[in-house]
């Protein structure tokens, strides 16, 4: 069983106490548990099976402005003591930085909306083993198919936020995640793609036939793969890669990047970066929703922000210590975002494979290729080669490239979003990049 | 060294005795316990931005019956947490009947000190260090607009119990020093990245001023890139410089002669064992025996002694890395090779320093021999598609080459290649070969690990270059 929220409460209280007496102006303490149970499969058969039961506690003590921190998995009230008296000690000896403080009184989260983001329901290694054998048994029904690794899992969490300004809250999470992973072969290639679940609750994940067949097809749809030339050429993202593209914005409009002066997006604010019909949400209160949340992970509450309306940066993703530097309040973004989304475009997917008459389509990047620095962007990509709104035949070793400040104007949005992820994309098109090649 | 049971109700007897009994009719298994204590000191924007240390104790507790692993671990080293993971073990196992198997091999030789890093430089100096080189950093380039410094130290000591009580135990120091610097100039903004470290402590790595000489090299990157224009687009040949570009061989090869994926089938390699994989020339091993190297281990994680194992030997696929499991499916040993990121993961075979060993040829003959392509000094990060063979890694300094000569610098690209084929299209190796700093981390199935790599400088015949300019 997980702790509940009074262990929690009362491991929390301890170390602030703790820190009070020792010396410390202020502090924060973060006490987790989570306990994740999975089993996995290959080929049809039991592969793995494991438990893991994590206890996580965070400290950071602040002497005026000098402030340091201390973490740890080992809760025995003997190891408290001694960290809490070497966090304060170090505390002492880090020079000030006048930008250190904890949060502002009247933004913290002053109460929790039930998000129904726990799940009670606890499913039994058996029930998770059947789900598995279902899943297996529809995505192997072709022989091209010569390995298949799939996986469910259970998460469940709980934690406690508290400050020393009276702050102290916390809430249950839950998570069922499953995931099949299959490789299929013909005389001229192997490829490997996949198929993926997760949700809050046991009752909202795929069924596992849907997930087995669907994970098959896309990956015997790899096989035989061609290389193309080397040209300039409309981009197609599938959903899963699109998501990236925002997350990379996401870490552009942060405002440490920001506040350091190393991102392409610094001093765009209230201006026009994508092309006008972009709307970007970042909305925590999501039931169910995987990013959501009630507080971020200083406690400052957190409201629906519209990153970009129009086209227009409105927006960055503020904290405490960079909001301060920056002169402007948090917005609680600490730890990021919540549930980030584009808005809707205004054309089918059809209508998006059909607006140019050959373009790629791209289901997999592989690399670290985005510079935000710089905005360069150049990454592997496999995907398929579309005519007429065709897929005419898969492409691999290719790569893709061009520069975040071009691309963001140049983004055309189907209207096929779907809450699959904490972070998620309708289908993106994007015109005028380069393809390496031949 | 850790006293696991010091503060425990479970003693050491107790803890011998649920292994025993849990393990009896499994093939292999054993409990891993795992304490480590690890600070990160980091200077950005002018200023010491994060001070912080960490302690973390857990046992992980594995057993397996042919091919099924079950595994359990927790934070609480406590009698009724051993139970219950052995209770979770026996239930996923409830039809076992192998033979355990107890074979583990021995060896006397270390590769590290038992020392803690951590404690043998004082929080003030290493802030004194980290304000020097931001001081040194804006003084020496006016362009200079941003200095990010960071220390990373750690201690981690593990003991693994076996079956019938037999226990092995390791201490592992780790450091590592990185500076960052971001350049602007007219508007145009460049980062320069580099980095040292390994298993030793931090004055035996920043003797002699040596931080300066890491700065410089970080400054010296960005001001290359400052410069840089945008790089080409298709395909051409490619001369890598030694040292740190070996992550091609990581990424290219390395990933690919994994014993899982090997027994699996599901790697480009799977059926080219004894067969020529490579060019005439080209040997590659897997060393976790040079000292203080970020990827060396006196014993992996499941208790066997690490070794130079040889992968490629003159172009033809000699052997996989194998953890027990593996190695055991394969009818084959251990290589040393069963690592774990911590007590929260499963072990699996990983690299650890992975390396092309000399040729004849010298890096200059490499360059006169290109009429058009690109020199590659330095790399970010790579990653592989073990199933197709596809890998990619991407630039951090490159130029071009253009009959002959080096030219412009140009803009980070991703380069990608093909795996199994790339070691064909090898046309020369280097006569010099160079280890990397000692930066690297390997990420596989969510756990990173340190390690290394090593190369000469290499001539390969093809390779796409992802830039923009077509």
């Amino acid at each position: 069983m997980i702790k509940n929220q009074e262990y929690l409460l009362e491991k929390a209280s301890y170390c602030l106490d703790l820190a009070k007496k020792l010396g410390a102006k202020d502090s924060t303490v973060i006490v987790s548990n989570s306990i994740s149970e999975s089993v996995n499969f290959r080929n049809k058969k039991l592969d793995e099976s494991n438990r893991s039961d994590n206890l996580a506690i965070g400290i950071t003590t602040y002497i005026g402005k000098k402030k340091s921190s201390i973490s740890s998995s080992n809760l025995l009230k003997e190891n408290l003591d001694t960290l809490i008296e070497k966090c304060i000690e170090t505390t002492k000896n880090t020079p000030e930085d006048e930008f250190n403080s904890l949060p502002d009184k009247d933004l913290l989260a002053k109460e929790i909306k039930d998000l129904n983001l726990y799940d009670d329901t606890h499913i039994k290694n058996e029930n998770k083993i059947e789900y598995l054998e279902k899943l297996e048994a529809s995505a192997t029904s072709d022989k091209k198919i010569v390995n298949t690794e799939s996986s469910f899992t259970e998460d469940k969490s709980n934690f406690i936020l508290a400050n020393s300004d009276g702050f102290s809250k916390g809430y249950k999470s839950s998570s069922f995640t499953a995931s099949s992973v299959i490789v299929a072969k013909d005389d001229q290639s192997m490829e490997r793609d996949y198929e993926y679940t997760s949700k809050c609750h046991l009752q909202d994940i795929n069924g596992a036939e849907e997930l087995g067949k669907s994970a098959a097809e896309q990956t015997i749809k790899k096989l035989s793969p061609k290389k193309i030339g080397s040209e300039k050429i409309a981009i197609i993202f599938d959903k899963r890669i699109a998501k990236g593209i925002l997350s990379t914005f996401a870490g552009a409009i942060s405002s440490s990047a920001i506040s350091r002066g190393t991102s392409f997006l610094k001093d765009q604010i209230n201006k026009k970066i994508f092309s006008d019909e972009i709307d970007i949400f970042d909305k925590p209160d999501i039931l169910k929703g995987l990013g959501s949340r009630s507080f971020d992970s200083e406690g400052v509450k957190t409201n629906t922000l519209k990153l970009v309306e129009q086209g227009v940066l409105k927006h960055y993703l503020i904290d405490t210590y960079n909001g301060k530097k920056l002169n402007l309040k948090s917005n609680g973004r600490c730890g990021g975002t919540s549930n980030l989304y584009f808005d809707n475009g205004n054309i089918s997917y059809k209508d998006l494979l059909n607006s140019n008459p050959r373009c790629l389509y791209i289901t997999e990047t592989i690399g670290h290729g985005s510079n935000i620095v710089t905005g360069d962007y150049s990454v592997g990509a496999n995907g398929f080669l579309i005519e007429n709104g065709d897929f005419k035949y898969p492409i691999n070793e290719i790569t893709i490239a061009g520069n975040f400040k071009d691309m963001f104007k140049n983004i055309t949005l189907a209207n096929d979003l779907e809450f699959k992820y904490a972070t998620n994309s309708p289908t993106m098109m994007i015109e005028g990049m380069v393809v390496a090649g031949k | 060294m850790s006293n696991f049971f010091e503060k425990s109700d479970l003693s050491r007897n107790d803890a011998e005795s649920i292994i025993s009994d849990t393990l009896q009719k499994c093939d292999d298994g054993e409990l891993y316990l795992e304490n480590s204590k690890s600070e990160s000191i980091l200077l950005d924007d002018n200023k010491i931005k994060n001070s912080s240390y960490s302690s973390d104790l857990g046992f992980g507790f594995r057993a397996i019956s042919d091919e099924i692993v079950a595994y359990s671990h927790s934070n609480e080293i406590s009698k009724n947490s051993l139970k219950q993971s052995s209770e979770n073990l026996k239930s996923t196992l409830k039809s076992a009947k192998g033979v355990y198997n107890h074979e583990i091999p021995k060896s006397n030789k270390k590769y590290y000190e038992n020392i803690n890093p951590i404690d043998q430089k004082t929080l003030n100096e290493k802030i004194e260090i980290l304000n020097n080189v931001n001081k040194y950093l804006r003084t020496k380039d006016n362009n200079v607009k941003q200095v990010t410094a960071n220390f990373l130290g750690e201690q981690k000591s593990i003991e693994i119990i076996r079956s019938g009580g037999e226990t092995l135990t390791d201490i592992r120091p780790l450091i590592r020093f990185n500076v960052t610097v971001m350049l602007e100039k007219n508007g145009r903004k460049e980062t320069g990245v580099y980095g040292i470290g390994g298993r030793n402590s931090y004055d035996s790595y920043l003797k002699d001023d040596n931080w300066k000489n890491v700065c410089d090299e970080a400054l010296r990157i960005a001001s290359v890139n400052l410069e840089s224009k945008p790089a080409p687009a298709g395909e051409m040949k490619v001369v890598l410089g030694p040292g740190w570009p070996a992550i091609l061989i990581h990424e290219a090869v390395g990933h690919g002669l994994e014993g899982d994926f090997n027994r699996k089938k599901t790697s480009a390699f799977h059926d080219l064992m004894g067969q020529k994989v490579a060019s005439e020339g080209v040997t590659i091993v897997d060393d976790g025996t040079i000292d203080n190297r970020r990827g060396s281990l006196t014993i992996d994680d499941e208790g066997t002694p690490t070794e130079k194992t040889v992968l490629i030997e003159n172009g033809i696929l000699k052997n996989f890395m194998q953890d027990r499991l593996n190695a055991r499916l394969m009818k084959t040993r251990s290589t040393g090779s069963g690592r774990r990121e911590n007590y929260r993961h499963i072990v699996l075979p990983r690299m650890r320093n992975t390396m092309m060993l000399n040729g004849n040829h010298t890096q200059d003959e490499m360059i006169k021999s290109v009429d058009k392509g690109i020199f590659a000094v330095s790399f970010g990060g790579g990653q592989v598609d073990i199933t197709s063979g596809k890998f990619v890694f991407n630039c951090t300094e490159a130029y071009e080459i253009i009959n002959g000569k080096i030219g412009s610098p140009i803009k980070g690209a991703t380069l990608i290649g093909d795996g199994p084929s790339i070691l064909k299209e090898v046309s020369m190796v280097g006569n010099d070969m160079m280890l990397d700093p000692g930066i690297g981390t390997c990420g596989k199935a969510g756990q990173g690990v340190p390690v290394g790599v090593a190369q000469p400088s290499i001539l390969i015949n093809k390779m796409t270059v992802g830039g923009t300019k077509l």
